[in-house]
């Protein structure tokens, strides 16, 4: 059995007084790609938060997960008044510090090759996206947890970002990611529903 | 393209992050230009408030500069990481494999190089303006520099608790102005005894210390405000 790259114990969230969710039990291994799904203020979110550990203090239960981390939040980091390219440059998560061409392919890669050097403010949301979730395509850790990729997508910018999951988990890396569109991930694909552990 | 778990070149990062900030105060210069500006325009008001006798000014400037100087900062420390925070980029830092106590600095060195020492090395204008003679310039220069510093250090601890906060301008403002209190004796005292001749050397040897310290301990409750603002 290989290590598990993300391991939660009986994780339970809260937020404020109230309990969001209980008894999340939940094993990734390399290959694995997670969706976790549920209605609007379940808790997708904030489970997936709590596994980047940016929310450790509402977090109870046991929690252990592999240092290599990429987490794409729903703000993208992006600065307005800087390219696609210095933006993917020097991002402040520091996972990778790559060369004009790495960084020119992972733009192709999602469709935005001739806007390298645009102003990333006057791209569309769609654009914008595509730009942080660019650093896919850079060497970027093995456990991605990444919190409503598809939002605001066409369904080519849909399918690239299938295609890069699927290639992911094949190379030994694992995706957790929450949405609520049904995504076309074959048979590597589970789908947590978070409804089971909602709390009071 | 999976790869190892990459150790951080910190020195690296660090270069590259204080590249980023500097460049995005290129971009958008106003948060740099406001409060040199306020600091102009004060030093301008001054004057024409307390009537142009010389004596008189050069009396009052070194406490006119320094409370100028000090408001300037506050300015500049309430912005601090209020876009990084509102973007996500605060989240990515502490993303980012390295001590957040280490990834925080190269916002504090960028926000340095263009308020503190900008508003340090033009400080010799304004004190003309007031009447101070050009040599307490370099003692001005000097306690200044390093007063700066002390100032954004704890602003920025302050404006790490005061982020999450809507509207925590004033809440950053009584939270950090009465530490600022000990910078504004220690640095009118450097420069009131320069402009009677007298031996700043003491005043400036606290400011230096305040700096030292204020870089050994400050970033680690950056780290410590920044992790409490996110998981608000």
């Amino acid at each position: 059995m290989t290590a598990a790259l993300l391991e939660a114990r009986d994780v339970s969230i809260h937020k404020g007084l109230r309990q969001l969710l209980r008894g999340v039990n939940l094993r990734i291994e390399a290959g694995d790609i997670w969706q976790l799904a549920g209605k609007n203020g379940v808790g997708k979110t904030s489970l997936l938060r709590s596994f980047a550990r940016l929310a450790r203090i509402e977090v109870y239960g046991d929690l252990s997960r592999c240092d290599d981390v990429l987490y794409i939040g729903h703000s993208a980091a992006l600065k307005g008044s800087m390219s696609p390219r210095q933006n993917l440059k020097y991002h402040p998560s520091g996972l990778c510090n790559p060369d004009h061409e790495a960084i020119d392919e992972a733009l192709a890669s999602v469709g935005l090759s001739g806007y390298e050097n645009a102003l990333t403010a006057r791209l569309s949301a769609g654009q914008k996206r595509r730009v942080a979730l660019a650093r896919l395509f850079l060497p970027s850790g093995r456990l991605w947890l990444l919190d409503e990729p598809f939002t605001a997508l066409d369904v080519v910018g849909v399918e690239i970002l299938e295609q890069r999951f699927k290639a992911h988990a094949e190379s030994g890396g694992a995706v957790v990611f929450t949405s609520h569109q049904t995504a076309d991930l074959g048979a590597r694909l589970n789908v947590l529903d978070l409804e089971q552990f909602r709390g009071d | 393209m999976v790869t190892e778990a990459r150790d951080i070149d910190m020195l690296g990062y660090c270069r590259s992050q204080t590249g980023r900030h500097l460049m995005l105060v290129v971009r958008s210069p106003s948060e740099v230009i406001n409060p040199l500006l306020f600091f102009l325009l004060v030093i301008i008001l001054f004057p024409l408030g307390l009537g142009p006798d010389p004596q008189q000014l050069s009396v009052l400037a070194p406490g006119i500069l320094w409370v100028v100087a000090l408001l300037a900062n506050l300015m500049i420390c309430m912005r601090l990481f209020v876009d990084d925070f509102e973007d996500g980029s605060l989240e990515q830092l502490a993303m980012a494999r390295i001590p957040l106590a280490v990834a925080v600095l190269p916002q504090l060195v960028a926000s340095w190089l263009a308020s503190g020492l900008l508003l340090s090395l033009i400080s010799p204008l304004f004190g003309l303006m007031l009447g101070l003679p050009l040599s307490v310039a370099p003692v001005l220069v000097a306690s200044l520099l390093m007063g700066t510093a002390i100032m954004l250090l704890l602003g920025a601890v302050g404006a790490s608790l005061t982020v999450g906060v809507q509207r925590g301008g004033i809440l950053l403002a009584l939270l950090i102005l009465p530490l600022y209190v000990p910078v504004l004796i220690a640095g009118t005292r450097a420069l009131n005894e320069a402009v009677q001749g007298g031996d700043p050397t003491i005043a400036l040897a606290l400011l230096g210390a305040g700096v030292t310290s204020g870089l050994m301990l400050a970033p680690l409750a950056i780290a410590a405000g920044v992790r409490v603002s996110l998981e608000l």
